[in-house]
């Protein structure tokens, strides 16, 4: 999973995302003018562009927007693990702020141990981190019942 | 406003395959040069050139090989599948204001044979990107598979009605001897049977994968009366990147499901006579089957949420209330992001469809949705 080709690179608006993300804390940028929260990250507020937005930890909590499941072909990491499941979490605090990420059963679980057939649209999850490397804490989901 | 001022006068392609032998730089050579012959037009009076930015074959290859005159006006649009009715929508417009007097739009691609963009080991850097691979949204296929589920959830819709999209447009390639899937039919039961690409989505919501090339020849509206064909006319055009969109992984708008097409469409009928009710045929982009219902809600054909209804009952079918990709589209005649598209929009104003919309007087013709987009109205 850690072909260094398919991990994030850091640019120069999400640097405080990925900070958060290895203390394990969901962050995300808002308006400083309309409190919107804002995601993903940019250097100027659309709704107040002379102003930088600026970085606030949410609850980490969301609902399942979306989900896919993948199936081959695909690149090699991902290509062992299918099916695996891709979800959209619409995040509590403002459900038009969503992130892409994987559902798990548990933290550190794998991206193919949910049952396919047993998600839904809707369901209540949590974020947790999984560390890939030292720079990259990946957001998963797990079920928040 | 642009209405009617310039017209395509000729349509040229290469033979469509999943894997041609020639360079991307001799087929697109081939499918100009095709074009210029249908309009009866010499290369050396063409002076306005478009293409897509992914298109490999430059303005310079272009003119040097086949000895154009002085070039004076090139543009290249960018987006994928989004950038095809702007290639044609800008030669009119550059046309229309006396920019140049000859255009040709062209694309030419080996996406059969060349290989998979989302397989490349170091993908082009993307914002959009560090917020989706990462966690194994690799494909376009994956991306649009999330916007489908969430399509299916909102409206109650169902596969059934991504298959009639796919059915339609295959029977459109049935008739169609120039089409890759000409002698293949596709049933209900293969459709449902298919193994998946990215659930939701099957292998007969996925596009084909496929080399060739196409072009087009515009000229000024008094001189098409003169050419050899029937000209289509350029009635409207419109782009479209609506704020806050993000190329394929629209995840992040406040309404991902009211993608681009939305915002093209307004000013597209703005600048039309001719409103949805009055357009009898369609070339709709289908990299994907889900890409065609969004696209019938987002060019008004039908409310949002009823492109799913509005596929029942053979709408998309030759003789229903809208024929849509009627030389077999993107799905069943050849992927060449959506150029084939334009080229069957002519052949409806031209009346020499492989499946002709009796009458037809106007024909819409969409890029790809999900991207910054175009869209023209063509009029016969």
């Amino acid at each position: 999973m850690a072909e260094s080709w398919l991990l994030p690179v850091s640019g120069e608006d999400d640097g405080p995302f990925w900070e958060g993300a290895r203390r394990g804390e969901l962050c995300v940028q808002q308006c400083p003018a309309t409190g919107r929260l804002l995601f993903p990250p940019r250097a100027r507020s659309p709704w107040a562009p002379h102003l930088e937005p600026r970085w606030v930890g949410v609850s980490g909590r969301g609902s399942i927007w979306s989900f896919a499941v993948p199936h081959p072909p695909l690149l090699p990491p991902f290509a062992e693990l299918a099916p695996y499941n891709v979800v959209v979490v619409a995040l509590e605090e403002d459900p038009r702020v969503r992130l892409v990420g994987n559902l798990v059963s548990r933290p550190g679980g794998a991206l193919n141990e949910v049952d396919p057939r047993s998600i839904e649209i809707g369901t209540r999850v949590r974020v947790r981190f999984e560390r890939v490397s030292d720079a990259v804490h990946l957001p998963r989901w797990i079920a928040d019942p | 406003m642009l209405r009617d001022r310039a017209a395509i006068v000729g349509i040229g392609e290469t033979r469509f395959a999943r894997r041609l032998e020639v360079s991307e730089k001799r087929l697109a050579l081939e499918a100009i040069l095709a074009a210029l012959d249908d309009a009866g037009i010499a290369p050396s009076e063409v002076d306005g050139l478009a293409s897509y930015t992914l298109e490999s074959s430059d303005e310079v290859e272009i003119a040097k090989n086949l000895g154009l005159a002085d070039v004076t006006f090139f543009s290249q649009v960018g987006w994928g599948g989004g950038a095809g009715p702007a290639c044609v929508g800008q030669l009119a417009m550059a046309i229309a204001t006396g920019q140049c007097r000859v255009g040709v739009a062209w694309r030419s691609r080996k996406r059969g044979s060349g290989g998979r963009p989302w397989a490349a080991a170091a993908p082009p850097p993307s914002v959009s990107g560090a917020w989706t691979r990462p966690f194994g949204l690799l494909r376009p296929a994956d991306e649009i598979a999330l916007l489908t589920r969430r399509y299916l959830h909102e409206t109650g819709a169902s596969r059934e009605h991504l298959a009639h999209v796919a059915i339609a447009v295959r029977r459109m390639a049935n008739r169609n001897p120039r089409a890759v899937m000409h002698d293949r039919t596709l049933s209900r039961e293969e459709y449902l049977a298919a193994r998946w690409i990215s659930e939701p989505l099957c292998l007969f919501d996925n596009c084909l994968e496929t080399d060739g090339a196409l072009a087009c020849v515009l000229v000024p509206a008094e001189r098409a009366r003169d050419c050899r064909q029937r000209p289509a006319y350029v009635h409207a055009f419109a782009q479209g990147l609506p704020r806050q969109s993000h190329a394929m992984v629209n995840y992040w708008c406040d309404d991902p499901l009211a993608g681009p097409s939305w915002a093209c469409a307004d000013l597209l009928y703005r600048h039309s006579e001719f409103q949805p009710a009055d357009i009898p045929v369609a070339q709709l982009y289908d990299a994907f089957t889900p890409l065609v219902l969004l696209s019938l809600e987002g060019y008004r054909f039908c409310k949002r949420g009823e492109g799913a209804a509005f596929s029942e009952g053979g709408a998309l079918e030759l003789g229903g209330r809208l024929p849509v990709n009627t030389s077999g589209g993107g799905l069943s005649e050849a992927y060449v992001h959506g150029f084939n598209l334009i080229n069957e929009g002519v052949r409806q104003m031209r009346g020499s469809s492989t499946s002709q919309v009796e009458g037809a007087g106007a024909c819409l013709v969409s890029g790809g949705e999900g991207v910054p987009t175009s869209a023209l109205i063509l009029r016969r």
